[in-house]
């Protein structure tokens, strides 16, 4: 009996292979087999033979829409920065995309980075992706050497042990608090559609920290990120950070110093996360993939969680919205301010068809 | 930089829009307001125009406090520019209280052209809270710390 996610590899490259012997798309993005357990390698396939190497399984963390762009100008007819657009249409590319990976590039077609027509989306619905990390840490000291993979569980293996764990107990903790698992494009099924999932507190990471006292939030925020070699792999795998020149690589002014001092470090994350705001689908791709575990999905998710509060918004659930940051209501709330006033208008639902909180989800903002 | 005394006076820099705010500062020269002489002013074309880069380099450069202030929402010069800016500077100053600012090193304010005497009274205000809170070490880059160090190594 084969598992969930054999059944969605086989499909993977079935439909790849269909769409590029069609010629339907130029290129798929999806995943190859990584070299080590529990790794998997991205990968831009543009010949049917070569869909085999595809596949899918449970470690499959790392955010495909953060490829889409430069895969689909790797697919256009090469041109100068002053030439005119080609006549017809441009090659299309399929990518796989889970829930939070559809909806990153719903917000890369609102920033008018990725031409939605262009995009074919095979949509996954996610069970949960795993963290190597947690898994390692229950294997702390010993070396792994495989990882085979049930539907409910995983079977880690060595030289001399092979244990069977439960999976749900090692997905990362995005994941675990994920409402939208299942993707708002699709253009293409793979397997089957996954329900909605209520946790019932999604931001119940984000409001631990936000319980404790001013000065221990510091001493949280302090201690975090003291590791942080910055190295910027955090930036580097969001499918938001295409900017060409980041703010920490301005020089004047300098923003952000150079230095591991930690202030700058500090500074970096802060204007990393805020940078993401409103735009942000909880991806976990960045905590994945930083070298030395540092939890900064923390501050995007704050800011989630304000967002969603304040101006209800989620990013990439309305693709027909402006982003949150691009818009305003004239009765936005404003208790920050030194010398609040009451808003202009009444204190109606917000414009722009805005959805409200998810419900039971939140408390009032602040 | 940080040593406190008893007649420690914060520096507080505050971003003003050209058309409000700033005008407003000026109405409560002429018409002989007091306020604190803490602030440090920095003329901005709109309170949109204020981004976190700044408002954050400025802490980083040892503000004790950093107050914006621009016009009524409704009376932008530029139509606009408030109402975005107030959405980023709600996230911005939850943000800031998230990871332990203290809660008053940042300030906004709205404060028209016409309200000089408003104008006093939110400086008063930002300058009472930035001393009761001391001068800033969060966020704030130790250059002479660094250096002392570098030449220790
Ligand atoms: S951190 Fe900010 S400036 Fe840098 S790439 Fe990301 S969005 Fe752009
Ligand atoms: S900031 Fe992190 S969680 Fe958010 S979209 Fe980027 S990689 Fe994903
Ligand atoms: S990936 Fe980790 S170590 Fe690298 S810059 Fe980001 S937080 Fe720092």
């Amino acid at each position: 009996m084969p598992t969930i996610n054999e059944i969605v590899s086989e499909e993977i490259r079935a439909q790849a292979r269909k769409l590029l012997e069609e010629g339907t798309v130029a290129a798929v993005i999806g995943y190859a087999a990584g070299t080590l357990p529990m790794t998997v390698r991205p990968l831009v396939v543009r010949s049917p033979e070569d869909c085999s190497k595809l596949i899918w399984n449970t470690f499959c963390v790392l955010n495909l829409a953060n490829y889409l762009p430069a895969t689909l100008k790797s697919v256009e007819p090469p041109r100068g920065p002053r030439d005119p657009k080609p006549e017809g249409p441009l090659p299309k590319v399929a990518i796989c995309a889970t829930g939070c990976w559809s909806r990153n590039i719903v917000v890369q077609t609102q920033e008018h980075q990725v031409d939605r027509d262009r995009v074919v989306v095979m949509g996954v619905g996610s069970r949960g992706m795993v963290s190597r990390r947690k898994v390692e840490a229950i294997f702390s000291g010993k070396e792994i050497l495989k990882v085979e993979e049930g539907d409910h569980e995983l079977i880690v293996q060595g030289a001399d042990f092979s244990e069977t764990i439960n999976r749900w107990s090692v997905v990362r903790d995005n994941c675990q608090t994920c409402t939208h698992p299942d993707p708002v494009l699709v253009d293409v099924r793979i397997g089957e559609p996954v329900s909605e999932r209520k946790p019932p507190n999604p931001f119940i990471q984000v409001e631990k920290i936000e319980q404790k006292t001013v000065d221990a939030r510091w001493a949280w925020f302090t201690e975090e990120f003291s590791t942080c070699i910055r190295c910027y792999a955090c930036r580097n795998a969001c499918p938001l950070c295409y900017c060409p020149t980041c703010f920490v690589d301005d020089a004047k002014p300098q923003w952000v110093g150079k230095s591991l001092d930690a202030v700058d470090t500090g500074l970096f994350h802060v204007l990393r996360a805020y940078h993401c705001a409103g735009r942000c689908t909880d991806c976990g791709t960045c905590e994945t993939v930083c070298p030395m575990g540092i939890n900064m999905r923390m501050l995007t998710k704050k800011l989630n969680k304000d967002v969603l509060n304040l101006y209800g918004i989620e990013a990439g659930m309305q693709p027909d919205a402006p982003l949150p940051l691009t818009t305003y209501a004239m009765d936005d709330p404003q208790k920050f301010m030194a010398n609040e006033v009451a808003p202009v208008p009444s204190m109606a639902p917000a414009t722009l068809g805005h959805r409200g909180p998810v419900p039971g989800s939140v408390k009032e903002g602040k | 930089m940080t040593e406190q005394s008893t007649n420690w006076e914060p520096k507080i820099i505050a971003f003003l829009c050209n058309w409000c705010s700033y005008a407003g500062a000026d109405l409560a020269g002429v018409s002989r307001f007091q306020y604190p002489s803490n602030i440090r002013i920095v003329r901005v074309p709109c309170s949109g125009r204020v981004s976190e880069n700044m408002i954050l380099s400025a802490l980083k450069s040892g503000a004790d406090g950093i107050l914006v202030s621009g016009c009524h929402p409704g009376d932008c010069h530029y139509i606009s520019g408030n109402y975005f800016a107030r959405r980023r500077f709600a996230l911005l100053s939850n943000l800031l209280d998230f990871i332990g600012v203290e809660p008053g090193r940042v300030n906004f304010s709205w404060v028209s052209a016409s309200e000089g005497e408003q104008f006093a009274e939110v400086v008063q205000g930002v300058t009472e809270k930035v001393k009761a809170l001391g001068s800033a070490s969060r966020l704030v880059k130790k250059i002479d710390a660094l250096e002392t160090e570098l030449q220790v190594a």
